[in-house]
Order: C-alpha cells, then structure tokens, then sequence
C-alpha cells in the first residue's frame, strides 16, 4: 500500500522544485547579477528613454497603493526599491527603471 | 534592452544604505458614540546586505485610549509587537526567498494597504483578521513578466507556527498567492489560498483585484475572503480631485473615498468570532471619506461610516492624521559628492 505523502512536505518540494527551476531559467545577464538595486549610469539618449520608460513604470506600479512619494537620494532609493521588490512583488527590469528615474 | 541598459554599469554612490522609516498616526474613532483616540507608531527597519539580501522588520506600537464608563481621564492600554522581521534573498529575477516572521500573504491589504499613511480609509475592512495574522516560516515569493503585456506574482509559503489572535493557540499553515497585473489597463486580479496543517485542516480562500484607469486619478480595490472563521468582501473607490476645474491647488491634494463592505459569520461561534476580532454577527458597512495631503507623506483624514446588523445600526466617525518617515541610517552621499 502507497504511503501518503505529508501536505507540509508535498508543498515544500513544489517549492524547493520551483526554486530549482526558476535558478535555471533566470538568466539573467551577468551584469545585472551584480547588483540588483543599483542606479545605472548611461548614456544620454538611453537615459531619456529610461526616465520615461521609470516614470511609466513608477505610475503603473507605486501607484497601485499609495500617493507619488517625492525623490529621495539614491542610496535611500536603492533601499526603498529593494523593499518594494521584495514587498510589492514588483519585477527586477520595473525595479531597475523605476529606480533610475525616481533617483534622475 | 532598457534592463540591459539598466544594469550596464553601477557605481559605489549608488550602493543602498540602511534606513529607518515607518509611519505615525494619531486618531479619533467615534463609535455608536464612543470615542477612542487611537495613537500608532509604526517604524520599519531596511538593512541592506550586499546586493542580493534585505533584513528588514516593521514592529507596532499602538495606544487606544478611552473614557472610563462613568467619565474621568481618557486611558487604554499600549499594544507592543513586532509585525514582521524577515530576512529575504534575492535569488534571482523570479524568486526571492523569506525567512523569519512575515506577512501573511494572503489577500492585498495586509502586506501592501496596512499603514496608516498608506489606507485610504482608517477603519479595517471587517474581513482584515481572516487570516491575516503574522506568519513564522519561509516563503518563496517574485514577480516577473509573462509576456509584453503581462507581469505576474506569486507568494507560496509554509508557516510553522503562526501567531495566534486573543486565546486563539498557534497553528501550522501552507498556502500562497499568486496575481497578474497587466501594465496596460493598470489591472491586477489575483487569489489566494491557505490550509491549515492540523486538525480539521481548514482551507481558506481570497480573491482581489485593483484598478487604476489612466485617464482618470481613480483608485479601485476589491477584496473577498472565505473561511471557516467568516467570510465577506469590500469594495473601495478612491478618487483624487486632480481634474476639477476649481480650487485646484486645493483640489488635486484632495481624495475621496467610498468603501462598501459586508461579512458573514462563520460556524464557530460569536466568542471566537470576537477573538478573531471579527463581527459576532453579519455585519454590513458603508464609509465615505476625503484626505488632504498636506504635504509629502503627511495627510489629514476624516471618514464616516454607517454599520448595519442585527446588534443595531449605528454611525462610526474617524480624524486624525498620518505621516510617513524616512531617515538614512548611514551616509547618502559618495565619499566623492561629499567632499
């Protein structure tokens, strides 16, 4: 007779299953593994389409729960995100552009 | 491209420093006549470590402080406890990993709409305690997209003990979230799940949604929740006067608020109803409100609601103020910028 698994350890091996899974299909570039919160330093023409890509993005996020906070400096913006990443479940790539331009 | 861009070069300035924020409210509840003044101190600790990990922690100080019944100086007790502490890792762009005490990730209000500088309405929803109480686990949690249109997030988790409201004891719990939002539209609809790993082995259920038109500076949140323990949902609208036509330095620092609401006891009784600090029975409710935003992350509130159930009708008044806080625990400038 089959022995019933535990629900407790049935979920825990979806999770880890799913935490193997995600590591392989991540690939993310390696310049972005570096560090996933940092303000980015790039050229001109890329910054403005970034400023505006950050604000779309900040708009269709941040605003999802809570009034447009005002800019704070970078290395308290780059906190702030990480939280939100982790609090709002918000994409790395939203995190990224949203930081660039709350920190423009 | 524009993550690639994103991430093409970091420098040393830009390196996330620890921070102490949180929010301060002070309120008047007016209930069935009653006034309560309501004071709350809620800080939230953020350490970054490296560039993947985040400690971080949100503790709760709140006095609620009342007339004796037969008059004399208002006093209450003073609640003290720590809301969350978790440690999380950032895997990789889908998964982030948790550990320690955390939100329950179960509907949006508990983990994203709590702070006071946050809600639009000071009152809680009268579902806000299904199952909601802080979870002590790990949980697996992220969100990326599912195609050029769509983001999708997920939270699944296993709490070895939770911590229980009032006399209710603590219990084991698996269960998760997951939610799509699509950019577009701004539309995010979701649900949520939990099973208690004990006993009868309960099952709970939650289902949200949120809304934000682009044309117009409209708000929309819904949540319904299922449980042993009751069930219910509400409605809200928030809407900011951003486009009237008068008084607009006035107007677009102002929001109104509507909230339509209802719960449905469930079959454990009214004691424990009242030990979930849940209705004792079914209980509708309706509210209205407007907040002024005097400035960044400080708003005045004002609300009235009208509650309807078979213990009576009666009013519910709300004032006061809410701030938000946000102070640097280490220097926000490069050494270079500095000097």
């Amino acid at each position: 007779m089959r022995k019933r698994m535990h629900p407790a350890t049935f979920l825990a091996a979806i999770l880890f299953a799913l935490a193997c899974v995600s590591s392989v299909f991540a690939g993310a570039p390696a310049a972005a593994k570096k560090d996933a919160s940092a303000v980015p330093v790039v050229q001109p023409s890329d910054a403005e389409t970034m400023r505006i890509q950050g604000e779309q993005r900040f708009h269709a996020n941040c605003g999802r729960c809570h009034a447009a906070p005002q800019k704070f400096p970078p290395r308290m913006m780059a906190t702030v995100l990480r939280h939100m990443r982790v609090r709002a479940t918000i994409t790395a790539e939203d995190q990224r552009l949203i930081l660039f331009y709350m920190t423009q | 491209m524009l993550s690639s861009f994103a991430s093409a070069q970091t420098g040393d300035g830009d390196k996330p420093v620890p921070i102490l924020s949180g929010s301060i409210g002070t309120f008047s509840f007016v209930t069935a006549g009653q006034n309560l003044i309501d004071t709350q101190i809620n800080p939230v600790l953020l350490v970054p470590l490296g560039d993947r990990w985040l400690i971080e922690s949100r503790a709760e100080f709140e006095g609620q402080f009342q007339r004796p019944p037969g008059g004399g100086p208002y006093g209450g007790p003073v609640d003290k406890h720590v809301d969350y502490a978790q440690v999380d890792y950032i895997a990789n762009p889908y998964l982030t990993v948790t550990a320690g005490r955390f939100l329950t990730p179960f509907g949006i209000f508990n983990e994203r709409l709590y702070p006071v500088w946050i809600r639009s309405l000071q009152p809680d929803p009268l579902i806000l305690p299904i199952n909601t109480a802080p979870s002590d686990g790990f949980m697996f949690r992220g969100g990326f997209p599912v195609s050029s249109q769509a983001n999708m997030n997920y939270a699944a988790y296993v709490s070895t003990t939770s911590i229980g409201i009032g006399s209710v004891d603590s219990e084991r719990h698996a269960g998760g979230r997951i939610g799509f939002f699509l950019p577009g539209p701004r539309l995010e609809i979701g649900g949520s799940f939990q099973r208690t790993l004990q006993d009868d082995r309960k099952n709970a259920f939650g289902f949200h949604m949120g809304w934000q038109p682009a044309k117009a500076p409209l708000n929309l949140r819904a949540e319904a929740a299922r449980s042993f323990v009751g069930s219910g949902y509400w409605i809200e609208g928030a809407y900011r006067l951003s486009q009237a036509h008068f008084w607009q330095k006035a107007m677009r620092r102002t929001e109104v608020v509507g909230r339509a609401q209802q719960f449905f006891v469930g079959a454990i009784g009214a004691d424990a109803e009242a030990d979930f600090d849940l209705p004792s029975v079914n209980t509708r409710e309706a509210d209205f409100g407007v907040n002024y935003f005097l400035r960044d992350g400080l708003k005045g509130t004002f609300s009235y609601g009208r509650l309807f159930s078979s213990e009576g009708d009666f009013n519910q008044w709300s004032f006061g103020l809410a701030y938000r806080f946000l102070i640097p625990l280490g220097r926000v400038a490069a050494p270079s910028e500095s000097q």
